[in-house]
């Protein structure tokens, strides 16, 4: 069998899944705790200070990274959740729908570090400012998500049903987003572009990179942590989740 | 008869059961529209009656009325279907679902978002709105509304089933709404303010030609993930 067609079957069972993800978590927490370490200290203590924001620009260093995830882990949510729909693969789903708790964390910190930081350098803690207001609908779409999934009894149909739902969201939200740009824009411009030269440091900007890279790490392990555990709770009288829980008896009686 | 043709018999049948049903039950399309009466009709009573104040609120008073009202709507679109199980034979009829659900959604449109297009010359004149911004209310009322039909019936399909339903229609939908309630009230604000208001329209019609190709389909799979 073509190894990828094999990899995807085989991470489909939900007991090598579960195997699998058991193996992955320690490895990827010791991947983001020496980063995170490391760029916090670099981005708190040691990077130079803004000559026009002094020290509060610091926040960045968590504000930033956040804001990426926030919008990172919609578009991931997005299309495990079309990969779930279109192939019925059940672990898609799972994951899907484990995102969408770790995405409205990640955007209500980047609303609240923005808002710590408006304060000092806006005068204000919340305008009704373009990027601030996109954030916020995106919180309400992460909502809506977990509401829908949550309100749904059946747990692989409310996957599907939040499923459906993230992929319109992901349709509407570049229109959002530009709508709402047009709409009223006060947020400072980008200063870390992907083409052409940032205006930013880079003694300012290596730590900020690799905190965005150490909350990749950190959002996968918690996305399959969460998804293991829904996992273990959906297939708790399933004899699979006996084996791995060590056989003992009467677990699933128990838990309903 | 050819395959298209049936298609076509079934769209139209579709939409003359679903018109006529809303017509014979009152209450189904007069409520949004006592219930938009009502909402705007608050605001002055709740900021004071001054008419420089209400003139500058009224394009997004009406038109967060007019988003409220197609909300509670939406609840019934598929509901008594769902009930009765004729959602599940729409599914199993062998015609493209997309297709008979845009007829339920093109009746439900006639049936809400025509009145509230009717209603708005009346609102607009509670709300002292000038007389050359009501033309431009009207345009993207009749623009904006069958998006609010179309996006929120992929809510309302979603939601179906579900006991609290209707509150958590709202949750998921008028968060996708805000595109088009920027772009109305902006085009209705811009002609108050001595500008051309033909941009805002033109890109409420491009939302509305992308709404009308794809929310249907997305109707379609969540009244399949809905009554499986």
């Amino acid at each position: 069998m073509n190894p990828i067609v094999r990899f995807i079957h085989q991470t489909g069972s939900p007991a090598y899944f579960y195997r699998l993800s058991g193996r992955l978590i320690p490895w990827l927490w010791a991947a983001f705790v020496p980063l995170a370490a490391w760029g916090l200290i670099q981005g708190l203590f040691f990077a130079p200070t803004d000559y026009l924001q002094k020290e509060t620009y610091r926040i960045i260093y968590i504000h930033v990274p956040s804001a990426w995830m926030s919008m990172m882990i919609y578009a991931v949510m997005a299309i495990l959740g079309m990969i779930g729909l279109i192939w019925r693969i059940r672990i898609a789903e799972l994951l899907a729908i484990s995102c969408a708790p770790i995405g409205a964390a990640f955007t209500t910190v980047a609303l609240i570090t923005g808002a710590l930081w408006g304060k000092p350098t806006w005068g204000t803690y919340w305008v009704w400012d373009a990027r601030l207001t996109s954030e916020l609908v995106l919180l309400f779409l992460y909502l809506g998500v977990m509401g829908l999934y949550a309100a749904i009894d059946e747990p692989r149909k409310a996957a599907r049903a939040a499923a459906l739902l993230a992929m319109v969201g992901l349709v509407n939200l570049p229109i959002i987003h530009f709508s709402v740009e047009w709409w009223n824009t006060l947020h400072q411009g980008q200063t870390i572009k992907l083409i052409g030269k940032s205006t930013i440091d880079t003694r300012m900007l290596v730590p900020l990179l690799v905190m965005a890279v150490a909350t990749k790490f950190f959002f996968a392990a918690n996305l399959l942590t969460r998804a293991r555990n829904q996992l273990l709770h959906q297939d708790r009288r399933k004899r699979w989740t006996k084996a791995v829980l060590g056989g003992e008896p009467g677990i699933g009686e128990a838990a309903s | 008869m050819t395959e298209a043709g049936n298609t076509g018999r079934a769209f139209w049948a579709l939409l003359r059961r679903d018109f006529q049903l809303v017509i014979r039950n009152r209450g189904e399309w007069l409520q949004p529209l006592f219930f938009l009466m009502v909402v705007v009709s608050l605001f002055p009573l709740g900021l004071g009656p001054g008419p420089n104040l209400l003139a500058r609120i009224a394009p997004g008073v009406i038109w967060i009325g007019a988003l409220l009202a197609s909300i509670l709507s939406l609840d019934a679109l598929f509901r008594s279907d769902f009930e009765d199980g004729s959602l599940e034979q729409l599914v199993i009829s062998g015609q493209p679902l997309s297709l008979l659900l845009s007829a339920k959604l093109l009746a439900h449109w006639l049936v809400t978002g025509v009145p509230i297009v009717l209603l708005c010359p009346l609102l607009g004149l509670w709300m002292n709105l000038p007389g050359d911004a009501l033309p431009v209310l009207i345009a993207s009322l009749l623009l904006g509304t069958p998006i609010l039909t179309l996006i929120g019936g992929i809510g309302a399909a979603l939601t179906v089933g579900l006991r609290r339903g209707g509150q958590l229609l709202s949750l998921l939908v008028l968060p996708l709404l805000v595109p088009e309630l920027i772009l109305a009230t902006s085009a209705v604000t811009s002609v108050a303010d001595g500008l051309n208001a033909a941009g805002h329209l033109l890109w409420l019609a491009v939302l509305l030609i992308l709404a009308v190709t794809l929310a249907p389909f997305a109707c379609a799979a969540a009244v399949r993930i809905s009554v499986s």
